[in-house]
């Protein structure tokens, strides 16, 4: 297991370098520049500034020099937060972005498996049509047409929530939490049904049926553990689509989440914030995926078996 | 006196098709302390008898039409979902055909093992890991101590189905369902679990109701068999009335299709076509485990137009040794000399005209035809790769093979899952055909199959390869279809080969204790007295 999980850490680094890489040439590439929009900016100024942000150097000593600074885990000074370095903007939109893909991601699960457990109990009737239909709409909605419909329902029209913030009223969570997770819930619903659908059409629950087992048994101790495995190994790739995802809703909301920076550094050309913003979220996902499918192998006993060297 | 008595029973499947009666008015009963036996092919409706009698068929699409199943004084049949719950694991137990796939892989044995107790008598964990450990150890299971807190995995298909039979028998029940226990498993392994469910029922008095497809496995253990054919029981009688008394001309097709007897023709000289020399095959360990020799240092000669039997238990390294001659396996030494040509050397274009000549037939034929592709379009294939002819005269060609195989030419636009598996091997037949090879690998071609069907096919196999002067390696694990159909047979043991020689040689004059016990596990040895 160790090795396994070694060799997965190695196989990040090339891609996490590659992404710095990309990134880093991408957005010099942009046109503009992070001082650009300055209304009156001396020409003296503009170069003291450059100087001291090290973009008076040719763009492979750049390079260079981020990537030195990288090693040490300096992620450089913010070009548009004078006085700030990227870390700290960084570790303070961390917690509300963190706080609002884990209330999301909770939500996909508690709702998504749910409604896909009680949809294959019964296939292809009215139990399995249902939640499934409202699945399929789920996935179609794109968070920033749900978003403002939630708000113009639950918010203005019913006035029972707060339509922006995060932590200043009580319920302000509920709202970006819901349009966050909705996607989510409804494909975990998808994946849970066809997990459960498989293992429940499986040999051994025709023997755990023979042996007497009453069905609430026969589905949470012998079916739930193989039939939920597909969601595991997919709460990886969630966790990175709740990251991208959440640039939305913060934004909608008015959320002073990790999301917000980014977008807004991308708007203002704040190089070293972007190529921070991208190493950091990045890392991240790698991580997560390598969680989630250490995770999903080792609810399987034959892969866990294979793990840890022969005898499990 | 009767234990379990079914009468009338009727089963339907209501699909959007219509509906279909899968068993007509079914009668038969099970004695106390005897084993009752019921045969027929898959379809036939045996299965789906006894699952109903437990209320296991899935309802929709199965419905009970009417009849009674008469057990302890109740009718099984009216009773409600909860009344049949508390029967099943507790008077009556099952165990099913495949053990691979019938145990939990992701509970421990231990775990499956005591649920029936802990459900029906609501034992304490430690007393049922106990009695567990017990069962384990009468049903033969080597420190059962470590094997309670084993997964499925872990252990080979015999064991895994020695752990089902205890599991069955956990709560003593007075009825055992046996639905093909032995099916999926090698003769060999399959003489033993026989003889134990055998001696089980004898220790313990139970009534055992056993489903199987094959006449020559119930011959020795049942004091009744109940012969069923499309949904009715067409004769039922003690096993010497079966046998030497049979009445029904079903019945006698299924006597007549027990693999016995060998090819008249004993093969004349012939010049050799393949030559093995000290082949070997191994696959590497994981880490610093030993490689695995699945063919370790063979050698032997395949003349023109014979078949050469190949026989052995699964684990033998027999279909490796297939694949390697057909190059599908790495070779890790030695030669295959195929007529004149060394074929471990060769490369690109020359492996590709090798391959047109040798063909391979695979035991699956629901697994080795691709679902997406029509007939036409599997036949036609090969035709066009190979360039054995060009698409203006394809549509003869494909005619012409689906009559060599003796399937319908109307049937070219179909899929295989519209096929039955007797009339997809016949396809994956013609579509090694179809390069018109001198070689055929033939790896366990019909063992997937119901034994009638089984017959046909090595019929259909013999004919061809007259026709068509084919040469053919043979592999199985049955030594009656062996019998049948090779002219010389080998041995295979753990990755050598033990024995070789005509058919009435290694038949009749086993030198090798492995050879013997192979033959002994032959199902049927009442049918030969």
């Amino acid at each position: 297991m160790l090795r396994f999980i070694l060799s997965r850490l190695l196989q990040a680094i090339p891609v996490i370098f590659i992404v710095i890489t990309a990134t880093f040439f991408l957005v010099r590439a942009a046109p503009g520049g992070p001082f650009d929009a300055e209304k009156v900016v001396l020409p003296e100024v503009k170069r003291a500034l450059e100087a001291q942000y090290k973009l008076d150097l040719p763009l492979h000593e750049q390079y260079f020099a981020y990537l030195g600074d990288l090693t040490r885990g300096e992620l450089g000074p913010s070009f548009k937060y004078p006085g700030r370095s990227v870390n700290e903007i960084l570790f303070s939109g961390l917690p509300v972005t963190a706080e609002l893909g884990f209330y999301a991601l909770l939500i996909a699960l508690l709702i998504g498996v749910t409604a896909g457990v009680f949809a294959s109990l019964k296939p292809n009737t009215r139990q399995d049509y249902i939640p499934m239909s409202l699945a399929m709409i789920g996935i179609c909605m794109p968070s920033f047409l749900l978003g403002p419909l939630l708000v113009l329902v639950f918010g203005i029209y019913l006035e029972w929530l707060p339509i922006s913030g995060w932590g200043a009223i009580p319920g302000d969570k509920i709202l970006p939490s819901i349009t966050l997770g909705a996607a989510y819930a409804a494909y975990v619903a998808r994946l849970s049904r066809a997990g459960m659908l498989e293992i429940l059409s499986q040999d051994f629950i025709r023997t755990a049926r023979a042996k007497g087992l009453p069905e609430w048994l026969v589905v949470t101790k012998h079916a739930l553990r193989g039939g939920l495995i597909p969601v595991v190994a997919f709460l990886g790739p969630a966790f990175a689509g709740l990251l991208a995802g959440s640039f939305v809703v913060e934004t909608i909301f008015q959320i002073p989440g990790l999301g917000r920076f980014y977008v807004q550094a991308a708007f203002n050309r704040d190089y070293t914030m972007i190529l921070g913003t991208t190493v950091f979220l990045s890392t991240l996902i790698v991580l997560f995926n390598l969680v989630s499918d250490v995770a999903a192998a080792w609810l399987n006993p034959r892969l866990r078996s294979q793990f840890s060297g022969g005898k499990s | 006196m009767s234990l379990l008595s079914v009468n009338n029973l009727e089963v339907s499947f209501v699909t959007r098709n219509g509906t279909q009666k899968a068993v007509k008015g079914v009668s038969f009963e099970v004695q106390e302390k005897q084993i009752t036996a019921i045969i027929g092919e898959s379809g036939s409706g045996k299965s789906v008898s006894c699952y109903a009698l437990l209320g296991l068929i899935p309802s929709p699409p199965g419905r009970i039409d009417g009849g009674s199943a008469e057990f302890g004084g109740r009718d099984l049949l009216t009773l409600s979902e909860n009344e049949l719950r508390e029967i099943r694991g507790r008077d009556i137990a099952m165990i099913f055909q495949d053990p691979m796939t019938c145990l939990n892989p992701f509970l421990t044995i231990g775990e499956q093992l005591i649920e029936p107790l802990r459900l029906h008598r609501g034992m304490a964990r430690d007393a049922a890991r106990q009695r567990a450990i017990e069962l384990l150890d009468e049903v033969g299971i080597r420190s059962p101590e470590t094997t309670f807190d084993s997964f499925p995995h872990e252990f080979s298909g015999g064991m895994r189905q020695r752990v089902m039979i205890a599991m069955a028998l956990i709560n003593e029940p007075r009825l055992l369902i046996a639905d093909e226990p032995t099916t999926a498993l090698d003769v060999t392994i399959q003489a033993q679990i026989l003889r134990l469910i055998a001696d089980l029922q004898k220790n313990r008095d139970i009534g055992v109701l056993f489903i199987s497809h094959d006449l020559a496995v119930v011959a020795d253990i049942a004091d009744q068999i109940v012969v069923m054919e499309q949904g009715e029981v067409v004769e039922a009688g003690s096993p010497d009335t079966i046998f030497k008394n049979a009445q029904h001309p079903y019945t006698r097709k299924l006597l007549a299709a027990i693999p016995s007897g060998e090819r008249a023709n004993a093969t004349a000289q012939r010049d050799v076509l393949i030559e093995v020399d000290q082949l070997r095959t191994w696959f590497p360990g994981s880490g610093q485990d030993e490689p695995v020799k699945a063919v370790d240092g063979v050698s032997f000669n395949i003349n023109r137009g014979e078949v050469l039997g190949l026989v052995g238990e699964s684990g033998s390294g027999k279909s490796t040794l297939g694949r390697s001659i057909m190059r599908l396996a790495a070779i890790t030494e030695g030669s295959v000399v195929f007529d004149g040509t060394d074929v471990t050397a060769l490369e690109g274009r020359d492996l590709k005209d090798f391959r047109r000549r040798m063909q391979m037939i695979f035991q699956d034929p629901f697994a080795s035809l691709n679902p997406r592709m029509t007939v036409y379009d599997t036949l036609a294939e090969p035709l066009l790769l190979h360039g054995i002819c060009d698409r203006k005269n394809l549509d003869g060609h494909i005619a012409k093979l689906m009559d060599d195989v003796g399937l319908a030419r109307g049937f070219i636009r179909k899929y295989p899952h519209e096929f039955s598996g007797g009339q997809r091997q016949r396809i994956a037949i013609g579509r090694a055909l179809a390069t018109q090879p001198e070689f055929i690998v033939a790896d366990e071609p019909v063992s997937a199959l119901d034994v009638t069907i089984q017959a046909q096919i090595l019929d259909l196999l013999l004919a061809l390869g007259e026709e068509h002067q084919l040469t053919m390696l043979f592999v199985s694990h049955d030594m009656a279809v062996i019998r049948r159909i090779a002219d010389r047979v080998l041995v295979m043991y753990r990755g050598k080969i033990v024995e070789a020689g005509t058919v009435s040689q290694v038949f009749d004059q086993p030198s090798e204790t492995y050879t013997q016990s192979l033959l002994a596990s032959i199902p049927g040895a009442a049918l030969a007295g």
